[in-house]
């Protein structure tokens, strides 16, 4: 493979990957977060 | 018996003729050696592993050293633990125990400020190439834009056993590494103000809500490290080995593993990391242009990464409607909790009561997460592309 193809392909995709992995990570610990919410919040809620 | 008397003043001085002769290269890496007993010593700059570092590179230029000959000291501390990858996995677990992850899962959006607090690996990489080294050199380099030492080591030395580039580029990349994470407040400050303007760098950002449940803390190691197993298994070493710590760390159960990861696992890896990559600084294999080049290109990395944090952020602050202040952004790099006081001191001297610590250490340790998951998704690329 040459040089342009090669740093193009692991440009692109490593970054679009790593940004990606980040945004799903991110909206999961949103979700973890919500499902486990710190201990006096979930008494504030009752 | 004369024979016998020169023969024995002659070995005693066969070190002195070597460095008259030859030893050029080596009188100029124990000057290095000496420049960063200064620094680390006298500035302060990454003593921890820069002490050891200077120390294992004075060690190896000494005329006639064996310290790095196949049965020598250095050498048994290299196949221990550099050939095979595991003291920056070890150190990792310490890093892992060290951090704080409470800001990150308090606003776990500003995690995307770890992933544009990488782009400066991938231009880096891109200028590398272009600069003719060759893939496997170009992404060594590339990996001091992760600002994480034990990550430039472990991805630099899978491409140095397959011989796929010099050892000596090992040594050099750590220095550069390491050189450039102590430069920091150097380095950032300025392309913080340059890219933003007085309004921006004023914006006042309310206090993070801040609490988390420990179910939620316990619960973050398992699912960042169940997502690189997955999307990104051959940086699984890597993300494990800090999520390990992190764990270990958060389960409060055992605190004596967390204290000897903190403390004796990441202090004895750091030494023996230090001396041994300070073993791969011979003068003649060190001092080449490519070392030169790699220290270009490692500010470049640095850099662009600040730049590629800030940009993010005034995209942000554009959307938010001018809620977010985009020098957070600049936190978004490994070298923490460096880059997170940066940007409170930075938000402090534009306005006074504005604490942007809590975002910063958020966007932070979203750029230690970001840092590792590049370097992961570019291994596991490189082995889908057949490279690794």
């Amino acid at each position: 493979m040459d040089n342009t193809t090669f740093g193009l392909t692991l440009a692109i995709v490593g970054m679009g990957g790593t940004l990606l992995t980040l945004a799903l990570m991110a909206l999961l610990l949103r979700v973890l977060t919500a499902i486990l919410p710190p201990e006096d919040s979930k008494e504030e809620t009752k | 018996m004369t024979t016998a008397l020169w023969g024995a003043l002659m070995a005693l001085t066969e070190g002195a003729r070597y460095l008259a002769e030859h030893g050029g290269p080596n009188i100029i890496m124990v000057a290095i050696a000496c420049v960063m007993f200064y620094l680390a010593i006298a500035k302060g700059v990454e003593p921890l592993l820069l002490l050891p570092i200077a120390f294992g590179c004075l060690l190896v230029n000494l005329p006639l050293s064996e310290m790095m000959s196949p049965e020598g000291t250095l050498r048994t501390l290299y196949n221990m633990g550099i050939a095979n990858e595991l003291f920056p996995l070890l150190i990792f677990v310490g890093i892992g125990s060290m951090t704080d992850f409470t800001p990150l899962l308090a606003n776990p959006k500003l995690l995307l400020f770890g992933a544009a607090g990488q782009v400066g690996i991938f231009l880096t990489l891109l200028l590398a190439l272009a600069l003719g080294f060759s893939q496997s050199e170009a992404v060594s380099v590339a990996a001091i834009g992760a600002c994480d030492g034990p990550t430039v080591i472990y991805v630099s030395n899978l491409f140095a056993e397959r011989d796929q580039i010099p050892k000596a580029m090992v040594g050099a990349l750590a220095v550069a590494a390491y050189s450039y994470m102590a430069l920091v407040p150097v380095i950032q400050p300025p392309i913080m103000r340059l890219l933003t303007t007085r309004k921006e760098r004023e914006v006042k950002m309310p206090s993070p809500k801040g609490k988390v449940s420990k179910a939620a803390l316990i619960a973050f190691p398992i699912v960042v490290v169940v997502i690189t197993g997955i999307i990104a298994p051959k940086g699984l070493p890597l993300m494990g080995m800090i999520m390990l710590g992190n764990f270990i760390k958060v389960s409060g159960v055992v605190p004596r593993l967390a204290s000897a990861a903190e403390n004796e696992i990441a202090n004895v890896s750091t030494l023996f990391l230090g001396l041994a990559i300070g073993g791969t600084m011979a003068g003649p294999q060190f001092l080449t242009r490519e070392t030169l080049m790699v220290f270009g290109l490692g500010f470049v990395a640095i850099t662009t990464d600040t730049v590629g944090g800030v940009l993010l952020g005034k995209v942000w602050y554009w959307l938010s409607g001018g809620k977010v202040n985009p020098l957070v952004g600049a936190a978004g790099i490994s070298a923490f909790p460096m880059a997170a006081r940066i940007v409170q001191v930075e938000g402090q001297r534009w306005n006074k009561h504005n604490f942007l610590l809590m975002h910063a250490m958020a966007a932070n340790t979203g750029g230690q997460i970001g840092s590792v998951m590049a370097a992961a998704i570019m291994l596991s690329i490189l082995k889908g592309l057949g490279i690794l």
